[in-house]
């Protein structure tokens, strides 16, 4: 976007014109056609279109679902049932909307964990990816209020605790809890200002985009090598090279995401959201969508007193700081080489973070209680020990493995003998090339 | 590739500990802690599969074991008359089964409210006027409305089973559960199990050891034209059967529709994979 | 893929060809319920008719009923009323077609026409100005039938425009008389 070196020439007579008053078309050209990508993205890589696709289907889905809903705590689980039933195409439409959410959840976790095996948060994309945190931040609020709208069992339930968390803090919680939920409990008021901040915030998310998309065009894509773009023969044309890959790692994706829709469409969900919100009565246990289970586990994990801090506090403070840990990776790693497939041991770490942070997504989902309890703040212990003891230790300690001089060069040894350097693990098997 | 497979059957083996480790926990016949006490019988049915479609004379039977048993006291709100030619009536069948309510409606230009035969396009008719109502006559429980039952209820299947459900396409929890529960009745408690006063021992009941719905059903207790067997079981299944369109009517559109997207898209996939090689085709990357 | 399709340039034209028919093809696929989902819906749809009683309705009154979210009079005309609406020649009419959803959409627009057979008192229409669809005063304006006071269009007594800026009669939705006394819409 600010490379400088701008190589569009317009053809036309209208193209000069449009291009001396708003040059919209060079802007296009030069971040989505001439931008220069490394040659050797593998598929993980495709997630970043994945992810706009999905947020752009969101946003679609989301407008044509609000001309149907009603934001009534009288209405609202009916308007939902009325699309489900009545409304032309109003199933395919919410379901879409709603299984939507969870695979925009699953390109974005695939999306951040593959920045963290290669390394891509490290100077100079460190501002990159902490705009890539705040679009997730800003995805979980937005999930977690549209979870809200259908006034389920577990929309009431969940927003009641979530809100929950901010009556952990300290002297002004209850303050502030009242002013999220406009009442004493998550009430009308509630249903409707997070309706308006449901329908707001993906338009922040989009903006946020932009601006992640931008400081992505400044610093260049890094690549699974972590080593830089050194001279043009690292690179391809975006056009058609990456658009025809990330289009292809799309219609993939899309292929299981449309398994979900049109065959277990409420796999991801729960029944209890079939049961209209009843403020007297609590489902017998409370789960988060799948996407916050994680989270959850390490919120319930901390059943103890830390010094004046008491459990409630700091299971919230737990949770936000499980979340505060990715913003702050880019200064705890200390490793001098980027990508994983160079360093073994941070390799053999990532792995079992997945497996941690998957193995917390199942303890969310089960009764936090009797041997859970234990593995979930074993679980947790691990989760901070990877960002806080992890990172910074094993970039000292570790002798990583010798890094080619650059990724033609890395690319070349890959096609030659297979072997040599493999481009980590989830290198697609297309390596015919 | 291979670190993936490895990592998932190290994440796999976790997690399978865990549970075996959770489930060696304290088990007592009398005391149950987790419910049900006996998980739902998996059924065959013929809506489930990606081809799967309503058996509609199914759906009929249900219909009239729904109308003649389970209206007395559960309401079903959110279907309407209208929809029943999903089930194969015709629009005469549908007018005829629809003005057999009476509905309440109003006002009228008097400000009075007042009874009226049902129309197509009415919902049909709660058994009771509000929610308290419903609860005081039935024992401070008022019976969920049937509308959404099939996908409200559900029992969770545990790991690793919930990761085969997504190949097998499991999309019968809820009819499953609900031929369970109604076939669970007359079972002996074990030795020692207390069942609170009023309420009806059901091993497969989803939160607790017991209900305050008694056995619903009987043998021949509702007469079927077809010729189907009158029994507890069937009855079971056709209103389960029929519950599952209820709460989900679009069902045979979307798995039509979901097979020929799946097929477009492997099409556009290979076609788009073709393009991918051919552009790629002397980079080595 | 041999090593001569490679180099073949009306395969790989075909190929590119193929592939983006194939993207049109879904994505016109995918524009399809965005716009389904604005058409009226089954619930809409399925409030199409209303039953009206019309036992007290003497020569000289009108009840309106609301049918699909729109006024329809009912009115029991006068004799003088109906003779009006005989006495007009069709070629003054500025709509001369009868704009009645029970006959053909070319049938003249006759007095007769604008009711049904043997209930020529009665006129059932859709009180909506055929103008920019505010709701007519009746028996108001020049011809003794409607008047829009939104932009002065006139009607006279069988609801045919007669002057102003509206196009067309008042339009006669589909009814029928189920007994004496009742009247089904829709």
């Amino acid at each position: 976007m600010s490379e400088g070196h701008s190589t569009y020439t317009p053809k036309t007579g209208l193209g000069r014109w449009f291009d001396a008053r708003m040059p919209l078309p060079r802007l296009v050209y030069d971040s989505f056609v001439a931008y220069p990508v490394p040659r050797n993205l593998n598929y993980a890589w495709t997630f970043g279109g994945i992810l706009s696709i999905m947020l752009a289907a969101q946003i679609l889905t989301g407008i044509v679902l609000a001309m149907h809903y009603t934001a009534d705590t009288n209405l609202a689980f009916g308007s939902v049932e009325k699309i489900m039933r009545d409304v032309n195409s109003g199933w395919l439409l919410r379901y879409l909307h709603a299984n939507g959410a969870s695979f925009f959840f699953v390109a974005v976790y695939i999306h951040i964990f593959r920045g963290l095996y290669y390394g891509s948060y490290k100077a100079p994309r460190e501002l990159l990816w902490i705009l890539g945190c705040i679009i997730y931040l800003l995805m979980m609020a937005t999930g977690f209020m549209g979870y809200v709208l259908p006034w389920g069992q577990m929309s009431f339930w969940g927003a009641t605790v979530i809100t929950g968390f901010f009556s952990a803090i300290p002297l002004v919680g209850d303050w502030i809890q009242q002013l999220l939920l406009g009442g004493f409990a998550v009430d009308n008021p509630t249903l409707n200002r997070f309706f308006a901040l449901h329908y707001l915030l993906p338009f922040m998310i989009a903006g946020v985009v932009v601006l992640h998309v931008w400081a992505l065009h400044v610093v260049g894509q890094s690549n699974p090598t972590g080593i830089e773009v050194k001279s043009k023969t690292d690179t391809v044309a975006f056009t058609p090279y990456a658009t025809i890959k990330d289009a292809f790692g799309m219609i993939v994706f899309l292929f299981v995401f449309a398994y979900f829709v049109f065959y277990l469409p409420n796999y991801l969900g729960h029944p209890d959201n079939y049961t209209v919100a009843n403020p007297l009565k609590t489902p017998a246990h409370i789960v988060p969508e799948w996407y916050f289970l994680p989270f959850y586990a390490i919120l319930r994990a901390i059943t103890f007193n830390i010094g004046p801090i008491n459990s409630k506090l700091g299971g919230v403070l737990c949770m936000f700081g499980a979340i505060v840990m990715l913003f702050l990776v880019p200064w705890l790693d200390t490793s001098k080489v980027r990508s994983a497939v160079y360093r073994p041991w941070y390799k053999l770490f990532f792995w079992l973070f997945v497996a941690d942070a998957i193995l917390l997504g199942w303890l969310g989902s089960q009764p936090a209680e009797g041997s859970y309890v234990f593995m979930a703040q074993m679980a947790t212990l691990f989760y901070f020990a990877f960002f806080l003891v992890a990172l910074p230790v094993l970039g000292l300690i570790e002798t990583p493995r010798r890094l080619p001089n650059s990724i033609t060069e890395a690319v070349l040894e890959k096609n030659k003998g297979g072997s040599g350097h493999p481009a980590g693990a989830t290198a697609a098997p297309e390596t015919k090339g | 590739m291979k670190k993936i497979l490895t990592s998932l059957a190290l994440v796999g083996l976790v997690a399978a500990g865990t549970a075996a480790f959770a489930a060696e926990e304290a088990h007592n016949a009398a005391a149950p802690t987790h419910f049900p006490i006996d998980e739902p019988k998996e059924m065959s049915w013929s809506f489930t599969g990606p081809f799967g479609t309503y058996d509609k004379a199914q759906l009929q039977r249900g219909l009239k074991v729904y109308k003649e048993v389970c209206s007395a006291c559960h309401s079903m709100n959110l279907v309407a008359f209208r929809t029943l030619s999903d089930l194969g009536y015709n629009e005469a069948q549908v007018k005829t089964l629809a003005a057999g309510y009476t509905i309440h409606d109003g006002p009228n230009d008097a400000g009075d409210m007042f009874d009226r035969p049902g129309k197509p396009s009415d919902h049909f008719p709660a058994p009771f006027a509000n929610e308290e109502a419903a609860a005081a006559s039935n024992g401070g429980a008022a019976p969920p409305d049937m509308s959404l039952l099939a996908k409200a209820r559900g029992v969770e299947r545990g790991f690793p089973q919930f990761v085969f459900d997504i190949f097998t396409q499991y999309d019968a929890g809820g009819p499953d559960y609900i031929h369970s529960l109604l076939t669970g009745y007359d079972q002996t408690p074990p030795a020692g199990m207390v069942i609170p006063e009023g309420t009806h021992y059901n091993p497969y009941f989803m939160s607790g050891v017991s209900l305050k719905m008694p056995k619903p059903l009987s043998d021949g207790q509702v007469t079927y034209d077809d010729g189907s067997p009158q029994t507890v079981d069937q009855y079971a299944r056709d209103v389960s059967a029929f519950l599952t369109w209820a709460a989900e009517p679009h069902m045979e559109d979307r798995k039509k529709m979901g097979f020929r997207v799946l097929v477009f898209l492997l099409l556009f996939g290979a076609l788009v994979y073709l393009t991918k090689r051919k552009v790629w085709e002397g980079v080595a990357h | 893929m041999s090593a001569t399709d490679i180099h073949d340039p009306n395969r790989r034209d075909f190929l590119y060809v193929a592939t983006g028919m194939a993207a049109v093809v879904g994505a016109g696929a995918v524009a399809w319920p965005f716009i389904d989902q604005m058409r009226p819906d089954a619930s809409t749809l399925a409030l199409a008719s209303v039953e009206v009683d019309v036992t007290s309705l003497t020569p000289g009154m009108s009840l309106i009923v609301k049918w699909r979210g729109k006024p329809v009079v009912v009115r029991n005309r006068t004799e003088k009323e109906m003779k009006d609406g005989e006495a007009v020649n069709l070629s003054d009419l500025k709509d001369p077609i009868a704009r009645n959803a029970n006959l053909p959409a070319d049938a003249p627009a006759t007095d007769a026409n604008r009711t049904t057979p043997g209930k020529e008192a009665w006129m059932v229409m859709v009180q909506v100005c055929t103008h920019l669809g505010c709701i007519p005063l009746g028996q108001e304006g020049d011809f003794g039938g409607w008047f829009c006071p939104c932009h002065g269009s006139q009607y006279d007594t069988a609801g045919r425009i007669r002057k102003g800026p509206a196009p067309e009669n008042m339009a006669v939705p589909v009814f029928k008389f189920i007994s004496d006394t009742k009247i089904l819409i829709g």
